[in-house]
């Protein structure tokens, strides 16, 4: 088993930024946030100040995994998106090329019809980004970000 | 599956808590809740059922310090250990980069000990991970219960392979840092030597 990491680097995360930040603005959305499914945050715009993203994006991985268990029982494919009506808040999730899910909160100042269509737009995108984006990690004459550390150093880290 | 985001310098990990029903899982995450700063960590989730067992997972975003100014940032999950929750417990372990084993350390807790560590090897064997290539340690806890088998016992069999291996009393935090530290040390390595 090698337990392939997912490197995140500029190029990609500055197309992905710009597609969050655009469907914030088209869909009339409060927040917009990509996670991994293992509920690692990605990118995110929007009104996240007062919002703990870090907890959701947790929780939300959770939901997908647990979700997506239950399609494995009844033998479907994933449930791709999930819709979760609030009084004053709602969430639109999506799963994008199997690997990252969308999350879009919003109030009544917009439509669901809206968040749909502009999350269908976003998400063809962002699946594109992510397999360039799998392909350059792939590679094995990539960049390797965390190559230069040594074990001292991750020693001292634990040292105090 | 280890993160790395390189331009906010930022690598997060995923680490697991397994282990038998009781045996004190969420009691480390607890404790080391309650013992970092408030800049380090995020808030600590558990969802538990109404008794306080708990019923999917308890998650708890911690930030370890920077290696050349990479932040480390450690996720941290337990499983509910009760048996029949294993559907949730597959879930928990999808992309993980590193284990602790909590094994309860009373001698009354044999069975479940092993079961929960055969458990583990099956459910890492359905993702095609296998824990003798995961960063992974083993926690004795409850070292303080009245009828504890010896540590010898335990590490005859839980740790044939003698992974790094910590007693602990995690209601008084004893054990818990040396742990987490270990395991983190040893996610942190792997990451680098995947890199190199
Ligand atoms: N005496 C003693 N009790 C412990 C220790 N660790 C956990 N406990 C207690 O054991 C019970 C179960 O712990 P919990 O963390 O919920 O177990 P989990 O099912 O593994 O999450 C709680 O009442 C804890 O306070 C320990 O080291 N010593
Ligand atoms: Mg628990």
């Amino acid at each position: 088993m090698t337990n392939p990491q997912m490197v995140m680097y500029e190029e990609e995360f500055n197309q992905i930024q710009a597609i969050v930040v655009r469907l914030v603005k088209e869909a009339n959305a409060r927040v917009v946030f990509v996670i991994d499914k293992n509920g690692q945050e990605i990118a995110k715009a929007g009104e996240t100040d007062q919002l703990d993203t870090t907890s959701l994006a947790s929780l939300t991985a959770g939901n997908i995994a647990a979700t997506g268990g239950m399609a494995k029982l009844l033998r479907e494919n994933e449930f791709t998106t999930q819709f979760h009506e609030g009084e004053r808040a709602n969430i639109h999730i999506q799963i994008v090329g199997n690997r990252v899910i969308l999350v879009v909160i919003f109030d009544s100042k917009t439509s669901l019809g809206l968040v749909r269509l502009r999350v269908k737009k976003a998400s063809e995108e962002l699946n594109q980004i992510f397999e360039a984006l799998l392909r350059k990690v792939q590679d094995p004459n990539r960049e390797t970000p965390f190559a230069e550390i040594t074990d001292d150093d991750i020693d001292n880290l634990f040292n105090d | 599956m280890s993160f790395i985001n390189v331009l906010s310098r930022e690598i997060n990990c995923k680490i697991v808590y397994y282990g038998p029903g009781l045996c004190g899982k969420t009691t480390n995450l607890q404790y080391i809740y309650n013992k970092t700063n408030p800049d380090a960590k995020g808030k600590m989730i558990s969802l538990a059922t109404e008794t306080e067992r708990t019923l999917f997972f308890d998650f708890l975003p911690l930030a370890l310090g920077e290696i050349r100014g990479f932040k480390t940032r450690f996720h941290l999950y337990t499983v509910p250990g009760q048996v029949f929750y294993d559907a949730s417990r597959k879930l928990i372990l999808k992309g993980v980069d590193g284990v602790v084993f909590v094994a309860d350390s009373q001698i009354a807790r044999t069975e479940a000990n092993l079961e929960s560590l055969e458990n583990l090897r099956t459910n890492l064997a359905e993702q095609s991970y296998s824990l003798d290539k995961l960063p992974y340690v083993i926690q004795y806890n409850k070292r303080d219960m009245p009828s504890v088998a010896p540590v010898e016992e335990l590490r005859e069999l839980l740790n044939p392979n003698r992974v790094p291996e910590f007693e602990a009393i995690a209601s008084t935090g004893v054990g818990v840092f040396e742990t987490l530290k270990a395991v983190a040390k040893l996610v942190l390595t792997e990451v680098k030597r995947q890199a190199g």
